[in-house]
């Protein structure tokens, strides 16, 4: 595994990521802190995290279409591949991140006892996959394209195609949970979710853009995603004894 | 893209949504048969050292309504003070125990719960040390971005006394709104609440 640097995580700017009340997200203005969040110099509890082996993996937890599949089927949708590269924010690769994603299946409806939406639900896509980075920071893995569907916010909001990644670095500092969206879906820019995100610019770092070079002729359409996690500092000169 | 300093920004966080189970706790989620079990359901993988105890509680919103919809994150020591975790350089931990749990909470009561062990001493990066606590991460639908914070022992006064982190909050009575009180036959209840009067504490990280 590539070594880590040494020293504190970079502070988040949290000015880039969505606040946590954004009131057209109406779920959010009940379940935001109202207190400023309270700052402190990373200690080793945040610079440490679990990091998985490739060991928990299966040989298919990376391939959406086949995964839930009953012998010799596949899920029903536009099939897919989606890669890409984890790296920190100083550009340094993350080996060894795991990256859990789960998704609605081609017409919008997820798999999960909670959820009623009328579409019906595919016998062969369960919506859940998992892969952990290579020495390079890469992943890949393939699915059926996700549908919008319809949610209760507004009286007529629906949430763009989306898939949603969960994000392991190697420290618990880097926990990250976000929404991968597809290139020129014209919901993106009507949805309060992705609205909360305050610029423009960070809102484009999540839509995947069509990777034509990495399509397989016959076969898949390729989109790339690519994250940025937090990074360390270095530490040639830090003299931390004096504070935290 | 490349800023003034040539670094590039932090892909931004999005809510993980009320179907976060389908992706990190399958089986929960009524998905059988994908991975044989979910991930951080188990911090115990054989006997462990130090005392084992329980953690319970609910995540309540501003109105006091339980969240039946969130996933609780621990992350830890062992009870010699030690993390489970590749740059951990100071020693080896236990290794029977993972120091990572994950709990989506149960569906009907959104009560979570950890199987764990008290955590020993951890220092801070100028050698003073930290009370035993155990990191926190909240997620679920209407919270944009993850929600660290950290829950210590009210049975560990004298060390809560002189912990690094507890000594930097101006607003002491909000000090016992990280602590988690023991509720007897080694179970510790602790609850989060996100919004109003009894809002725990929440870190920037």
């Amino acid at each position: 595994m590539t070594s880590t640097p040494k020293g504190g995580y970079a502070a988040r700017d949290r000015g880039w990521h969505p606040p946590a009340l954004t009131p057209p997200y109406k779920t959010s203005v009940k379940r935001s802190p109202s207190a400023p969040l309270l700052s402190f110099p990373s200690t080793l509890s945040e610079e440490t995290g679990p990091v998985f082996g490739h060991h928990i993996l299966g040989p298919q937890d990376n391939d959406l279409l086949h995964n839930f599949a009953a012998e010799g089927q596949s899920a029903i949708g536009p099939r897919i591949v989606v890669h890409g590269r984890v790296t920190d924010q100083f550009g340094r690769p993350v080996a060894g991140a795991l990256l859990e994603v789960w998704q609605a299946n081609a017409g919008g409806r997820y798999r999960h006892r909670k959820e009623g939406y009328l579409a019906p639900l595919d016998p062969n896509f369960g919506g859940c996959g998992r892969v952990i980075t290579g020495e390079d920071g890469s992943y890949e893995f393939r699915t059926v394209q996700p549908g919008p569907y319809p949610w209760p916010n507004g009286a007529n909001d629906w949430r763009p195609a989306h898939i949603h990644f969960s994000i392991f670095g190697h420290g618990f500092a880097q926990r990250l949970v976000t929404q991968m969206y597809f290139e020129g879906d014209p919901l993106i820019w009507r949805c309060p979710i992705v609205g909360a995100i305050p610029s423009r610019e960070a809102i484009e770092s999540l839509i995947a853009p069509l990777d034509m070079a990495r399509t397989l002729p016959m076969d898949a359409r390729a989109y790339r995603f690519d994250i940025t996690l937090r990074g360390r500092r270095q530490t040639m000169f830090e003299n931390r004894r004096e504070g935290l | 893209m490349a800023g003034p300093s040539d670094e590039t920004k932090e892909t931004p966080s999005q809510t993980a949504g009320p179907y976060v189970h389908i992706g990190c706790t399958p089986n929960f989620a009524g998905i059988e048969g994908v991975y044989p079990e979910d991930l951080g359901q188990r911090m115990k993988i054989g006997p462990v050292k130090g005392e084992e105890i329980t953690i319970r509680g609910a995540v309540h919103e501003g109105t006091g309504t339980v969240l039946r919809d969130a996933m609780v994150e621990i992350w830890q020591a062992d009870a010699g003070g030690l993390y489970n975790a590749p740059n951990e350089t100071r020693g080896t931990a236990d290794p029977n125990f993972t120091g990572w749990g994950r709990s989506a909470g149960d569906m009907e009561t959104g009560e979570f719960t950890f199987h764990t062990v008290k955590p020993g001493r951890v220092p801070c990066p100028d050698g003073r040390l930290q009370a035993p606590h155990v990191t926190v991460w909240i997620v679920a639908r209407g919270i944009n971005i993850g929600l660290h914070t950290r829950l210590y022992f009210a049975d560990e006064a004298a060390a809560n006394a002189e912990d690094p982190i507890l000594s930097r909050i101006e607003h002491r009575n909000r000090i016992p709104t990280l602590l988690a009180k023991p509720e007897g036959g080694g179970v510790y209840r602790f609850d989060i609440h996100l919004q109003g009067p009894s809002e725990t504490i929440f870190f920037d990280i």
